[in-house]
């Protein structure tokens, strides 16, 4: 379960700042995120199966899988909660092969994503699925850099102060949601 | 015959689509305030009051609860002595639903078709579903239902035999496989009976109850009040963190069956149960 100690992570990340992690850590994210959630990672992954080079470099970067709604006039961003991680199954292990260091969503990860996040050594985190209001309050800048075309599911370039979030799974096969489940069944 | 105006109702759906993304309703949030003091788990306990805070900020802010502004599903019940001039009611409805998501800065959640997933950029169309009630008025039920939870909503057809300890281990079952990526605390709207399809229905709008307010049967108020408590034994808890708090409410409605078959539909909903209603 969530320890009391809460972990600062300013990504990009290296190896280091990854390895100290455990399933139930609470961390606060300080830098840079990268957003792409289905239609950008189903681009995203064509792309390298023809060979050709990413728009985004993903070496050491977290990517947070958000569709964030319109920003009103002057905001930065409208809600931007994470969407379930499962769907990015499919993609994720040629991602982490290019040096993703971590994820944020919300929900489980197939037994072969948690593989690779071992093999590769990458994090998934955590936010709280439908707090899309409460979450925007960490983003400073938000910006556009791939498939503009893709409107709520375009590739953007987030800089967050002290998001919050959670270690699911850590690079020791360790995984929140079968410990807590383990724990409060009755 | 009482007259309205279709565009009265595409105005009403504007207002409904909004409010319903801004303003959770006081039974969530009473619901929450609940769960605070019964939830166990320290994480699970941060999760509800950060959706607390989360609820307020959309509030006062009128920025959407959740990201996900949903697919718009409308139970339209339409008095049959009353007319609707200037257009077809599910028309004025999707004029309704672009509106309010254009105007509100809600996020278009539509691709045009199932394989080419082209986005119509402005969350229409809404699913309608229309009956003709007694009377001279409409009355509007809106819901926007999240992608993530209705991802995990399941259908089975029982078999008699089977019965009820069938049916109830099938809604467990639901609650156990939408762990923690359908965003608990979850609520299930459960149809039983009918057909494929009418078990479907009548699990969408079992969702339309207030949270708290038990089943007018009380027989499946028992049934749902029992099947609450297994929920909340699954220890999945808010966010799947692991906790006591998997499910706010199970809601039951049934209709008469074919002697060959046991359907039941279970629709999954989220914490960011967004519904509406307006009487016309």
């Amino acid at each position: 379960m969530a320890t009391a100690e809460m972990r600062l992570l300013t990504p990009p990340l290296a190896d280091r700042d990854i390895l100290g992690l455990r399933a139930g850590d609470q961390v606060r994210f300080s830098g840079v995120l990268l957003t792409a959630r289905d239609a950008a990672h189903k681009r995203l992954v064509a792309g390298l199966d023809a060979g050709q080079s990413l728009p985004i470099d993903l070496y050491g970067q977290v990517l947070y899988y958000v569709g964030p709604t319109p920003p009103r006039p002057g905001m930065v961003i409208g809600a931007a909660g994470p969407t379930t991680g499962g769907r990015m199954d499919a993609y994720a292990s040629k991602l982490m092969a290019l040096g993703l260091k971590g994820m944020i969503g919300k929900g489980g990860r197939s037994r072969a994503v948690r593989e690779a996040m071992q093999q590769h050594g990458c994090v998934y985190f955590g936010a709280v699925g439908g707090a899309g209001a409460l979450l925007s309050k960490y983003i400073r800048s938000a910006e556009v850099v791939a498939y503009a075309d893709l409107g709520t599911e375009a590739v953007r370039r987030l800089v967050v102060e002290d998001f919050p979030g959670i270690v699911i799974n850590d690079v020791y096969g360790n995984d929140l949601y079968e410990d807590g489940r383990r724990t409060y069944a009755r | 015959m009482r007259t309205i105006e279709a565009q009265q109702i595409t105005d009403t759906v504007a207002r409904l689509c909004m409010e319903a993304n801004y303003h959770l309703g006081v039974d969530m949030l009473a619901a929450f305030d609940h769960a605070l003091k019964t939830e166990r788990s320290p994480a699970g306990r941060e999760v509800l009051s950060m959706l607390k805070e989360n609820a307020r900020i959309a509030r006062t802010e009128r920025l959407p609860y959740c990201q996900d502004t949903g697919f718009v599903i409308c139970f339209a019940d339409v008095g049959q002595d009353l007319h609707i001039n200037g257009g077809l009611l599910e028309d004025a409805i999707n004029a309704g639903v672009r509106g309010g998501y254009t105007q509100g800065y809600l996020r278009a959640s539509i691709v045009e078709g199932p394989f080419r997933r082209k986005n119509t950029g402005d969350n229409t169309p809404a699913v309608v579903h229309t009956q003709l009630v007694p009377g001279d008025r409409l009355c509007l039920r809106l819901m926007a239902k999240g992608g993530g939870c209705e991802n995990r909503s399941q259908f089975k057809m029982c078999t008699p035999a089977e019965g009820l300890e069938g049916a109830k281990a099938f809604v467990l079952d639901c609650i156990q496989n939408a762990g923690p990526d359908a965003c608990p605390p979850l609520i299930a709207g459960v149809g039983i009976g009918g057909t494929f399809e009418k078990a479907a229905l009548l699990s969408k709008r079992a969702l339309f109850r207030d949270i708290g307010t038990p089943n007018p049967d009380a027989e499946l108020a028992t049934l749902e009040h029992d099947l609450l408590n297994e929920a909340n034994t699954l220890g999945i808890g808010p966010q799947g963190y692991g906790g006591d708090t998997t499910a706010f409410a199970i809601h039951i409605n049934t209709y008469p069956c074919h002697i060959a078959s046991l359907p039941v539909a279970v629709t999954i909903e989220c914490h960011a149960h967004r519904h509406r209603q307006a009487i016309l």
